[in-house]
């Protein structure tokens, strides 16, 4: 599961839906690899207006990568800087998360990720 | 035609088999009138600064069991959306389901790359059940070949982790999830339908959701329309085919605007 799925997930239980802690999930203990793929700037320039920029940078910023800048930068920004371009390019297409645990920072409710497959399936007293 | 992707892999005892339904999709999605609706539907616009008024499409199946479906459309993202920048998941209550569509999706990849074609960017399958777990409002095109057999009741849904082992009893009640659909078959369906207004995107949300007869899908269309004029449904493509005893069709369910 890459990591930039983690930008569109939030927790299953639905007394967490009306509040903002349930997203983003937070990585725990979790295991990360990464896939080499060939430069795609492209690809970033047309994620990155769909990205919630705050809970990615919570999430770069948990898993331990370079910290990120407050505001998204600009496809202009993008083109002079290499460095960043190539953050973006290992954060968003490279990284996946193969095992680990997934928080809801509402309920407390862990998330198991095995195999790079996230545990959504609520146990029965949750749903 | 535009090859459909190997399942070789997939382990049919305890993950569903792509039949009719799953071939009346490939054609749907990759007939002239939907092609022509999901381009315009997603068309960027031309080559600018900014790609923030039509950014990559979310494209998601739900159920997507072999993955016949989801490695289909992200194989041929750009003959089909028309571009090849898009996000693709897939969702299953089956964990063999959701690491054989991994698995489908990576044999249509290499497919693609071995003729140098384009293909999407597949974020990875979710164990989960339909869509709670999805942000609202992020998802533009969802896809759904739902349980839609009429039965007397709904099995139960995995609540533990799937064994590696599994019995025959364990197998027979994974396969049942996805065909059997409780009363007139609608009940999976309609709890999907009703997270529609939620999980789509304000924008250009769409969904591509098959049905039998017994389904009543002249039924499904009215309660749709009862939703108000943001919303439209149309039966997609040339659809009607006759599957055994099954008459399918599928609908194209989107904001109006």
């Amino acid at each position: 599961m890459k990591l930039l799925t983690l930008n569109f997930l939030t927790c299953a239980v639905k007394a967490c839906k009306s509040s903002s802690a349930s997203f983003p999930l937070h990585p725990k203990e979790c295991e990360l690899v990464s896939d080499t793929i060939a430069p795609n700037p492209k690809l970033i320039y047309n994620i990155l207006p769909r990205v919630d920029w705050n809970a990615l940078v919570v999430t770069a910023s948990e898993l331990g990568f370079p910290s990120l800048p407050p505001a998204a930068p600009t496809q202009e920004e993008l083109e002079k800087d290499e460095n960043m371009m190539s953050e973006l390019h290992t954060l968003l297409l490279e990284t996946s998360v193969s095992e680990g645990m997934l928080v809801c920072g509402n309920c407390g409710h862990e998330y198991r990720v095995k195999e790079g497959i996230a545990n959504f399936l609520l146990p029965n007293h949750l749903v | 035609m535009l090859p459909t992707p190997s399942t070789s892999h997939v382990p049919y005892e305890r993950v569903y088999e792509p039949a009719e339904d799953s071939f009346l999709f490939l054609d749907t999605l990759s007939s002239e009138s939907e092609k022509t609706f999901l381009q315009n539907c997603f068309r960027q616009p031309p080559e600018g600064p900014t790609s923030k008024d039509s950014p990559s499409p979310f494209v998601v199946e739900v159920g997507t069991g072999s993955g016949v479906v989801l490695s289909f459309l992200h194989a041929h993202a750009e003959n089909i959306l028309g571009r090849r920048d898009i996000l693709t998941a897939g969702v299953d209550v089956n964990r063999f389901a959701c690491k054989a569509t991994a698995e489908t999706v990576g044999v249509g990849e290499l497919e693609q790359d071995a003729q140098a074609l384009s293909h999407g960017f597949y974020l990875g399958n979710i164990l989960g059940d339909l869509t709670g777990f999805i942000k609202p409002g992020q998802v533009d095109l969802l896809i759904f070949n739902p349980p839609y057999v009429p039965t007397s009741e709904l099995p139960p849904l995995p609540d533990e982790e799937a064994k590696t082992a599994t019995t025959y009893e364990d197998d027979s009640r994974l396969l049942s999830l996805s065909y059997a659909g409780g009363i007139d078959g609608m009940e999976t369906t309609n709890r999907l339908l009703q997270s529609l207004p939620e999980v789509l995107s304000c924008s250009r949300g769409c969904a591509y959701i098959l049905l039998c007869a017994q389904n009543q899908p002249e039924k499904v269309k009215d309660q749709i329309k009862s939703w108000g004029s943001a919303w439209a449904v149309e039966t997609a493509g040339t659809t009607g085919k006759k599957g055994g005893w099954e008459n399918l069709q599928i609908l194209r369910i989107w904001r109006a605007q």
